[in-house]
């Protein structure tokens, strides 16, 4: 009995350790690519960050609770659109505060690419494909759009898609056809 | 099978690979380009932390300054308020004692007019009233002429 109550809280300290530790390495591995997903939503650098911070403190408070069923990936992800539509709802609640935001505009976020070794006609045809399909995410509703960014720009799996956005295959299929179909329709149209 | 994928909305196929070959290009700069900001941004040092220190630091010299403002605007006001009521308790004390010392002169004025006047009164009276001795003094007079 003794030996088991000098023995509890070194496991706990082992445990809890252990939990710090695992954390620790999944903000390092997911943490750029959640930014990268709630830059593309937002188009706001600042608000990308905000979010993603408050993220993984979310992450951090529930962490004991995470039992593994999905990937660390998708209940991160999942966590982030969360956060994202209460922002969203949250501005649109409060009408009379500022309605500006830091978000850059299409032709700006056009503007990166990669640097390769492609020639200059190269690289301005490159940036008016990226802007054409900026404009055909622009366009699309919320749920098209985080389906086809979570699809096309994190290149997640259907079931993953499905399992973040809490969403069935079909309708995801469903909703990533719908998008296709507007940036096709924005390429054609601006041949 | 073709027909049916480009009519039908619905029928778009969502696996990348199953793209034609514009759509694939398409959507691989889009990715590179999101991936190449995001990288880019991410490698950046975090400044946030001190935008939103100077943004509090000017908000609070702001808001200093505003209190600076409207405490000196109303000091302003309530020392021209008091400013003015002294000036015309000042005024009103000034009319008071200046009405005082004319009612004070008037009065002196006029026990002066009546003094005058009694002292003249009392000098023609004795000009005027012959004494009762006067006309037996005369007589005498032409007596001892005689």
């Amino acid at each position: 009995m003794a030996a088991c109550t000098t023995l509890d809280p070194m496991t706990m300290a082992d445990a809890d350790g252990r939990a710090a530790h695992d954390f620790s390495h999944v903000v390092a591995s997911h943490r750029p690519q959640i930014f990268r997903f709630l830059l593309a939503s937002t188009r706001d650098v600042d608000l990308a960050e905000t979010l993603t911070q408050e993220c993984f403190l979310k992450a951090h408070r529930n962490w004991s609770s995470f039992r593994g069923e999905s990937t660390a990936m998708t209940w991160l992800m999942r966590i982030a659109i969360n956060l994202q539509k209460d922002h969203w709802r949250n501005r649109r609640m409060q009408f009379w505060r500022q309605t500006r935001t830091n978000a850059v505009d299409l032709d700006e976020a056009s503007e990166w690419l990669p640097s390769g070794e492609s020639s200059q006609e190269q690289r301005l045809l490159a940036q008016e494909r990226v802007s054409q399909v900026w404009h055909a995410v622009d366009g699309l509703s919320e749920r098209q759009r985080t389906v086809f960014l979570l699809r096309f720009v994190e290149e997640l799996e259907l079931s993953e898609i499905a399992q973040t956005t809490g969403l069935s295959e079909g309708t995801v299929k469903a909703h990533l056809s719908r998008a296709l179909a507007r940036v096709r329709g924005e390429l054609g149209g601006k041949r | 099978m073709s027909w049916r994928r480009f009519t039908n909305r619905a029928e778009e196929p969502v696996d990348i690979d199953a793209l034609d070959p514009a759509m694939r290009q398409a959507l691989g700069d889009f990715k590179a380009s999101v991936h190449a900001w995001s990288d880019a941004v991410f490698s950046q040092p975090r400044t946030v932390r001190e935008v939103v220190v100077r943004r509090s630091w000017r908000l609070a010299v702001g808001w200093g300054l505003t209190a600076v403002l409207l405490g000196s605007t109303l000091s302003a006001g309530l020392y021209e308020h008091h400013h003015a009521q002294v000036l015309a308790q000042l005024a009103a004390q000034r009319a008071l004692e200046k009405q005082h010392q004319l009612a004070t002169q008037h009065a002196q004025e006029m026990a002066q007019q009546e003094e005058d006047l009694f002292a003249s009164v009392d000098k023609d009276v004795s000009r005027e009233v012959p004494s009762a001795m006067e006309p037996l003094a005369q007589l005498t007079d032409d007596d001892e002429t005689q």
